[in-house]
């Protein structure tokens, strides 16, 4: 292994840039007299648009222009849509409201985009902006999702009955009621997956910008997939077709998911901007990323677990009611179906699974993937089930998952995936020995000695990443293929570019990319940069999510790096006058085999551009390449979280005492980032698991909307993490990597929740487990022991 | 953030002038909350006193058997000033609780304390220790000050120019902090100085700080936890919202109060 190459902790490129402020984000783009756009948004969760006044608005200072839903319709501007089709158990189509870019005659959650305001300088545009008179007919809303399925709610799509988008369901129902029938012993449980607000640091930001002697529209924007995000506004909202159509992503400040998808504001800048006839500039207020960015998670369900007399596990059934949210964000509708169920084997040997899905509407903010996307509500139902199961048949948690692990690979589960590879037990026994899980009773004693409450929770974890092959998810109702391009271009003294249609937004792809093609061409890492987020420069992407960029981005540059080693064979064989089978390439060096003849990498790269030795028909001069690559399966990280805390039983108070982390990501490129991925994710899951929430009231109105009360995990919320790994390589990518991006999100809600169950001798907790919750059932458990 | 006239004051007397000249006008001390306030346009004074560069309205002095703390020092000047140390450990121990480093760069006293927020934390260190609130007029009594939600005895154009705090013999705080905002869910001062204890709650009531008469009376009798013990809040009268409900609010006040006078018998 190099000191810079796979395998290397090598330290981030990036961050020296972003870490002296040097970062150049969409917030950060000025073009020479731009306007300022404010929205305005409802502040009612649902409500027709009687008439809008922006007579008074248009006359105050700075106003260059105030364009509404008319104005959308007169141009002709397509609705935002969702690229992922479900179609319900009966066959039907699901059941898509209109989305326009900006209200046309009704408002369907508070921070609904109903007009924008453009001016001179932002404070014009919002001293306008509340000029602007909206009558609105104030409907009933619906926030609850059984409500919001009940006769008489109010309807929110005219085309969604009972504001249900879907009835979908996967797997075999009479085998999964026959197993039930036969069953043991059955274990219920009732699960709230709560919702989440993302929160990347950046907020969403756009300029839009129109050249009109090229008549090319330019868009700066937030996002994680720059390429879709043209895609989707030139063929779907019809602003201008992709040729002129240029979209890129600058430095972005985190995504978790939020920023895959295409928004109004976006859309609405770039029209705007030759509307307008000035560069048209956007950055969302915290308030507007709380009220408006898509949300996360948000399930109701009930699942039970079959088991035979002997502990095994002969069945699953689970029925899930997730909320959509007021509009189908652009890949909602398959977070819950095709990312979420057929993740419900876990890590187990299920013979019969079925899941059904309802996907409902209601007056709130559209709700679409976060960091997991499916697959943390997937591991949440699994593992909560499995460990009460355990408690419930008396056996222990780890026992009983060992006894049922999936030990033969490739696994076909009855739930689409086939696993390729995993070790699932020595995760667990090696997590189990960096807990001291056998001393757990030990310690347990000396906290109850202390009027304390200690418990521990075991999280075993699988989910499907590097979110391909195409075919399988076109099969699925995608509405993309999920493949990733790369190009190298070799410049002439030997230096690298790497075009990659990943994007990075915190991930540190400038350093692990250029390992791997450091490591390949045997050139400094200094010699290669990654290029990416900018539709110009590289020409067909499918962007960063689902922990995908390492498995499908990398192998899309391991194609293309084959093919500069080729062709740099051939002209390494003109210029050392052999045969290019002779030749050799390692360490950066072109050998003539059998002979001391060699020329290094810059070498050969200078002598294909300066063509001299031999003739352009018999080898076009240059070195760049290109490839795509759709990988056949998707990859399989799996892992085991323990986590033990101690309760304060007086206050509540949570303290998580340790958290062992295993994960089996297959091959590692550079572990301190893997490792940071894994730390990031822990945090987001102890977040969701303890922390946050967003909460809306009866009405509609977001309880949660700033950082006073939607409670962000902080420092001292959270442990000093002990992470390992296991590694069974990925046997469907030529580097092995199977994806870490969500690992930690996945694995730590069910951890932490089985933890404090144990603590407190209780079959649930709702998640976020508060102080206040774990209070009340802290005294619950004290008069229960006391009891006894 | 609405446009907004801006003026600065050398002196508290000069700031006083100012003000009086401008109905529309609020004094600026740290700004941690005014200023938020405002960028979210929910507050829109037409003219801004900034008191920052007044310099008699800062530091840190004993006046006889007093405290003295000029209404402009930052938390951070109390949490770390060795006279308050040696003085009033608890008040520089609340002031380090208080917000994150950054607001307590900022924020001050005499900010927090015309402000009243209901989950603020001077609050309670001013009944609990029977403080003098000195302004350019007068001197008013702690049990006098606090009036209700945001709202205080000070008039139109009247400055907190220093607070006086009689040295206790013992005194800690105690605070439950909102797990989202670190604002005081239940903070508890308690204060002994000679017979005479006095316990402040914040964060609870739904006027804001109070003083628990059954705790003081129970502590009064003897300084000590188990003096505590079948003493508790009424959930009747304190505030709920989604983080706390009224009666895990009240069993706080006694948690947090237990644990604030085993922290000061500890010293």
């Amino acid at each position: 292994m190099s000191a810079t190459g796979i395998g290397a902790s090598v330290r981030r490129k990036e961050d020296l840039r972003f870490i002296t402020g040097r970062g150049q984000y969409t917030d950060d783009v000025n073009r020479p007299g731009q306007g300022y756009a404010f929205f305005v948004r409802s502040p009612h969760a649902h409500a027709n648009i009687r008439k809008i006044d922006s007579n008074a608005a248009a006359k105050m200072p700075g106003v260059l222009a105030i364009l509404t839903g008319d104005d959308i319709a007169a141009d002709k501007v397509g609705g935002l849509i969702c690229g992922w089709m479900i179609h319900s158990k009966d066959g039907s189509p699901m059941k898509a409201g209109a989305h326009p870019a900006l209200a046309q005659g009704k408002v369907r959650y508070v921070g609904d985009h109903v007009a924008v305001v453009i001016a001179e300088s932002l404070a014009e545009a919002r001293d306008a902006a509340e000029k602007v008179e909206v009558d609105y007919e104030v409907l009933p809303a619906v926030v609850d999702m059984n409500a919001a399925t009940k006769k008489g709610a109010p309807v929110i799509h005219d085309v969604a009955d009972n504001n249900t988008v879907y009835n979908w369901h996967l797997g075999d129902k009479a085998a999964t009621d026959a197993a039930f029938a036969k069953a043991k012993h059955v274990t219920k449980l009732d699960i709230v997956n709560n919702r989440l607000v993302p929160n990347p640091m950046e907020t969403r930001a756009a300029v839009g910008d129109y050249e009109p002697g090229t008549e090319s529209f330019t868009l700066y924007t937030t996002s994680q997939n720059p390429h879709v995000a043209r895609l989707v506004i030139s063929a779907f909202i019809g602003v201008a077709p992709e040729n002129k159509l240029r979209v890129i992503a600058p430095d972005v400040g985190g995504g978790f998911g939020s920023k895959i998808f295409i928004y109004a504001e976006e859309v609405v800048c770039v029209w705007a901007a030759k509307k307008v006839g000035r560069p048209v500039k956007w950055t969302a207020d915290r308030t507007e990323a709380f009220l408006c960015d898509a949300h996360g998670r948000d399930h109701l369900t009930h699942a039970e677990l079959a088991i035979d007399e002997s502990g095994r596990i002969t069945g699953l059934r689970v029925h899930t009611l997730a909320n959509l949210g007021a509009y189908l964000s652009t890949f909602s509708s398959s977070v819950p179906t095709y990312l979420y169920a057929p993740l419900l084997s876990g890590q187990y040997d299920i013979p019969a699974i079925y899941a059904e899905v309802d996907g409902i509407y209601t007056n709130t903010a559209p709700v679409d993937a976060y960091r997991g996307a499916g697959r943390p509500e997937a591991t949440y139902v699994v593992e909560r089930l499995v460990e009460v199961a355990a408690r419930e048949t008396h056996v222990d948690p780890a026992k009983f998952r060992q006894k049922n692990f999936i030990t033969k690979f490739p696994h076909q589960t009855p739930v689409i995936m086939a696993y390729d590879a995993g070790n699932y037990d020595a995760s667990l026994q090696k997590a189990m020995e960096m807990a001291d899980y056998k001393n757990i009773g030990k310690r347990k004693a000396e906290s109850e000695r202390h009027g304390k409450l200690r418990g521990i929770g075991i999280s075993a974890y699988i989910e499907a990443c590097g979110i391909a092959p195409s075919a399988a998810v076109g099969s699925l109702g995608a509405g993309v293929g999920l493949w990733e391009s790369a190009e190298v271009r070799v410049n002439p003294i030997g230096t690298v570019e790497i075009l990659t249609g990943s994007h990075s937004h915190g991930q540190g792809h400038e350093t692990t990319f250029a390992q791997l093609v450091s490591d390949r061409l045997g050139i400094p890492l200094d010699a290669v940069s990654i290029v990416h987020g900018d539709t110009d420069k590289v020409q067909m992407g499918m962007g960063t999510y689902g922990s995908r960029s390492g498995a499908v981005g990398m192998s899309a540059i391991v194609k293309a790096l084959e093919k500069i080693e080729a062709k740099a064979k051939k002209v390494a064989g003109f210029c050392m006058e052999a045969s290019e089978k002779d030749i050799e390439f390692k360490d950066g060096k072109f050998t003539v085999r059998g002979t001391d003849k060699s020329m290094d990498f810059g070498a050969v790269a200078l002598q294909a551009y300066i063509a001299h030795k031999f003739n352009g028909q018999e080898l076009e001069p240059g070195l760049k390449e290109s490839a795509f690559w759709d990988p056949t399966n998707f990859t399989f990280p799996a892992g085991v979280h323990i986590c033990e805390v101690e309760i304060d039983p007086e206050t509540g108070i949570t303290h998580i005492e340790r958290w062992s982390a295993v994960d089996d990501f297959g091959n590692v490129i550079n572990p301190m980032i893997v490792e940071g991925q894994v730390h990031g994710g822990i945090a987001q899951g102890i977040g969701q698991a303890m922390c946050e929430n967003a909460v809306y009231d009866a009405k509609g109105q977001l309880v949660t909307a700033s950082f006073m009360d939607y409670c962000m995990p902080r420092a001292d919320d959270l442990p000093s993490y002990q992470v390992g790994m296991t590694q069974t390589p990925c046997p469907s990518n030529p580097l092995g990597i199977k994806g870490c991006g969500e690992a930690g999100a996945i694995a730590a809600p069910p951890a932490l929740i089985n933890a404090i169950t144990d603590a407190l001798g209780t079959e649930n907790v709702p998640m976020p487990a508060t102080p206040q919750a774990v209070w009340r059932l802290a005294q619950k458990s004290i008069t229960r022991k006391a009891a006894q | 953030m609405y446009a907004f006239n801006y003026s600065r004051a050398e002196t508290g007397r000069k700031a006083v002038n100012l003000i009086s000249k401008n109905e529309d006008a609020k004094f600026l001390a740290g700004g941690q909350t005014l200023l938020p306030t405002m960028k979210q346009r929910l507050a829109s004074p037409g003219a801004l006193i900034d008191l920052s560069g007044a310099a008699d309205l800062k530091g840190i002095e004993m006046k006889g058997r007093n405290l003295v703390i000029g209404a402009m020092t930052r938390h951070f000047d109390v949490a770390t000033s060795e006279l308050v140390k040696e003085k009033i450990p608890a008040l520089a121990d609340l002031a380090g609780m208080i917000g994150d480093p950054a607001v307590r760069n900022r924020g001050t006293m005499g900010g927090s304390v015309a402000n009243n927020d209901p989950a603020a934390d001077y609050p309670s260190a001013c009944l609990a220790l029977n403080a003098t609130i000195i302004t350019n007029k007068r001197k008013i009594p702690a049990d006098e000050f606090f009036t209700g939600l945001f709202e205080t005895a000070l008039e139109e154009g009247e400055l907190i120019t220093k607070i006086s705090f009689p040295v206790p013999n013992k005194a800690a705080y105690e605070k439950f902090r909102n797990p989202a905002s670190r604002y005081a869910i239940v903070g508890v001062f308690v204060a002994k100085k000679g017979k005479d204890v006095r316990v402040a709650v914040t964060g609870a009531g739904s006027n804001g700080v109070f003083r628990p008469s059954n705790f003081e009376a129970a502590l009064t009798a003897k300084f000590h936890v188990k003096s505590l013990e079948g003493v508790s809040a009424k959930a009747e009268g304190l505030n709920s919202d989604i983080h706390a409900d009224a009666a895990y609010r009240a069993h706080l006040i006694g948690v947090m109060a237990r644990r604030a006078v085993a922290k000061a018998n500890a010293k």
